[in-house]
């Protein structure tokens, strides 16, 4: 039996403005996996998250999670369905006006009624599931940027979503925290039974723990595979972008005039 | 030469269009955040904790800038006054005005500088460090969430804090005629309340520091959630809240001062 | 998160802004001395009402009883109709005769009561019937002026 999808993209663009980021973005993400999204930097893989977030509405095509159509749910379903959501931001937004305990403990309080002593049992396991139960007092400003990604990521499953959003886990981190929150990311996929989606652009870390990965450039898919298919591809992209290669076909120039026109060498040479 | 004058006619224009595209924008805001406020009224937890950082915070400010206030209002009108044998009318005077208008307005001055100014920063920040949008995505609305409770906490605290302005400035006038100066004290309270109406002094105070209260507030929260993410964007908004927000008391100011005390005087 | 802290602050914050309007209205403005009080309204019509305003004192053997609460001008009798609002401890019988005076030479203007020998009491809404206008002190200047200028005319027939 194929695992169940969760996630279906389909046909999804959406642009800024004149400027169109995505171009008719299709994949599908099934139950239990962990699926990386890459791409070099602005090429719309925080975008993707947003839309299937439903923070902002496609031009066309749509997002199908848990067979609801994101961007035609009213408000209030929306908030239903974005609570089986989780998501970890690039640096890790926690609420600066609250202990790291609160903040675990946030989503529960506004959401459910349970009872304070069973949201401090439950805050405590989150928070021991990475490794910071004796950092529950501290603010966020007392926290190292890996800790901080931690507490994120513990508030992130506080109410165990079905499918958990990594922006860019891995950036400004040092390779400690770095292995920690990967190894994180794969342990909480496989204990909870939920998906992951993590948009990154470290490739070495991520590909260590992805079932799947999807390249985009150019708001398009550039190259999907495994981990094993993508390190051995000779797609050009892809092999530039794994190897990180200063040119190919993501070209080291921004698009110029010819240089030695731009110094006007033949009005000189003239 | 033409051209330039056309450009900055243009520029004018683009400006003008520009400020009214933002008031529409502002006042839509204001509404949803009365539309909103259902969570911070049920839950007043979470404005109870916002008083503290805009109403007790702010007390220092308020009750010292009030005694000063009231002090300068005691010598100068008791060096007036006396030049026509009417000293003991100082207790009026100092009052009258600090009823009526120094309470009120300087209260209102010092408020928008003091927590208008921290209230927008913090929201801005919150929403440059990405903590509206995580809210958000956590199924939790950052406009009842974080700004209702900022703006009720300021509506609520600015009526008390002008009070406490003016009960201070009241006690400074007192403190400089009747102790330092030696102005009879049972004619200085006597004529002050012979001449201070609780209707239409004090009350008609206490309204205009609620509106006040109600653009502080509403000018505070909107620029805050409306700063761009950026660390410029941020102080730059916070500036405009102090500045909008002070242009905004002395305009309500004249408009509410007319309304009231028409026909009187 | 110190909330019972916060909470205490916050609660003595409240009670200071409490305590600072009380005491505006009670010590600093006129609260205690009658508009809690009950109090019964009076209409009387004055030929002139000089610089009489809104919120003058009533007063009645120099004890201020009551305020004017509002001036009108009747265009049946061509006069000022002025309503008055006394404090019910403060009764005054039928005959009342109300007048316009003024406290020192340029002081304000107010309306004194003096209470005549009626055994009925005026009411709510009543009208005072025996009223004396202000002084003018222009008119009192013309008066002079031509009264010396018709004894001056005396003379010198």
């Amino acid at each position: 039996m194929p695992p169940e999808t969760l996630i279906e993209v389909k046909n999804l663009s959406f642009s800024y403005g004149s400027r169109s980021i995505l171009k008719g973005v299709s994949m599908t993400m099934s139950r239990g996996k962990v699926v990386a999204i890459m791409g070099g930097s602005g090429s719309g893989k925080t975008t993707l998250l947003r839309l299937i977030g439903g923070t902002v509405t496609p031009s066309a095509g749509y997002v199908k999670f848990d067979n609801h159509v994101v961007h035609e749910l009213n408000r209030d379903a929306l908030f239903k369905l974005r609570r089986k959501m989780g998501m970890l931001f690039q640096f890790g937004a926690l609420f600066t006006d609250l202990s790291v305990f609160d903040n675990v403990a946030f989503q529960m309080r506004e959401h459910t009624d349970l009872p304070e002593s069973m949201i401090r049992d439950l805050v405590l396991m989150k928070l021991n599931a990475v490794g910071l139960r004796g950092a529950h007092h501290l603010m966020p400003g007392e926290l190292s940027g890996g800790m901080a990604r931690r507490v994120a990521l513990a508030r992130s499953i506080a109410l165990d979503p079905t499918l958990i959003m990594y922006d860019e886990p891995f950036t400004g981190l040092d390779p400690i925290s770095l292995s920690v929150i990967g190894s994180l990311i794969r342990r909480l996929t496989d204990a909870l039974g939920t998906t992951a989606i993590v948009v990154t652009h470290d490739v070495q870390e991520s590909l260590k723990i992805v079932d799947y990965v999807y390249f985009i450039a150019d708001g398009v898919i550039a190259a999907e595979g495994t981990p094993k298919e993508v390190s051995q591809t000779v797609k050009p992209f892809v092999h530039q972008f794994v190897h990180g290669e200063i040119d190919g076909p993501v070209p080291f120039h921004y698009p110029a005039v010819a240089y030695h026109s731009d110094l006007q060498l033949e009005d000189r040479l003239a | 030469m033409l051209k330039r004058i056309i450009s900055g006619i243009r520029g004018i224009g683009h400006r003008v269009i520009d400020s009214t595209w933002r008031l529409g924008y502002a006042a839509r805001f204001f509404i949803l955040v009365l539309l909103k406020s259902t969570t911070s009224l049920r839950r007043f937890g979470l404005v109870i904790r916002e008083l503290y950082f805009t109403g007790v915070l702010s007390l220092i400010i308020i009750l010292v800038s009030g005694l000063f206030v009231g002090m300068v209002l005691g010598l100068q009108g008791y060096e007036t006054l006396q030049k026509f044998g009417s000293e003991s009318a100082v207790g009026t005077l100092v009052a009258l005005s600090l009823v009526r208008e120094l309470g009120p307005v300087v209260a209102a001055l010092l408020f928008a500088s003091r927590a208008g100014s921290a209230i927008t920063a913090e929201i801005g920040l919150m929403k440059a460090t990405e903590q509206l949008s995580a809210m958000g995505m956590m199924a939790v609305d950052p406009v009842a969430r974080v700004v209702a409770p900022r703006f009720w906490a300021g509506v609520i605290s600015m009526p008390f804090l002008a009070a406490m302005f003016s009960v201070m400035g009241v006690f400074g006038g007192y403190l400089v005629t009747v102790v330092f100066i030696g102005v009879d004290e049972g004619l200085f309270w006597s004529q002050m309340q012979n001449n201070v109406d609780f209707r239409i002094d004090i009350a008609n105070g206490v309204i205009k520091s609620f509106f006040f209260g109600i653009a502080v507030a509403a000018i505070a929260v909107f620029e805050g959630y409306d700063a761009p993410p950026t660390a410029e964007g941020v102080s730059g908004a916070t500036t405009r809240t102090v500045v909008t927000s002070s242009l905004a008391i002395l305009g309500l100011d004249f408009i509410l001062t007319a309304f009231m005390f028409r026909g009187i005087s | 998160m110190q909330r019972t802290t916060m909470d205490l602050w916050v609660g003595f914050f409240v009670l200071l802004g409490i305590g600072a309007l009380l005491i505006l209205s009670l010590k600093v403005g006129n609260l205690s001395t009658y508009g809690a009080k009950q109090s019964y309204g009076l209409v009387g019509n004055f030929e002139n009402i000089g610089g009489l305003k809104v919120r003058a004192p009533v007063k009645s053997a120099g004890v201020v009883v009551g305020r004017v609460t509002d001036i009108q001008f009747s265009l049946e009798t061509y006069d000022a109709v002025v309503t008055m609002r006394i404090g019910s401890d403060f009764t005054f019988p039928k005959d009342t005769f109300a007048s316009i005076l003024t406290a020192g030479l340029l002081g304000e203007q107010y309306i004194g009561l003096d209470a005549g020998g009626d055994e009925t009491m005026l009411k709510d809404g009543d009208k005072i019937m025996i009223t004396n206008s202000a002084i003018v002190l222009e008119e009192m200047i013309g008066r002079f002026l031509f009264d010396k200028a018709a004894e001056d005319d005396d003379e010198s027939f």
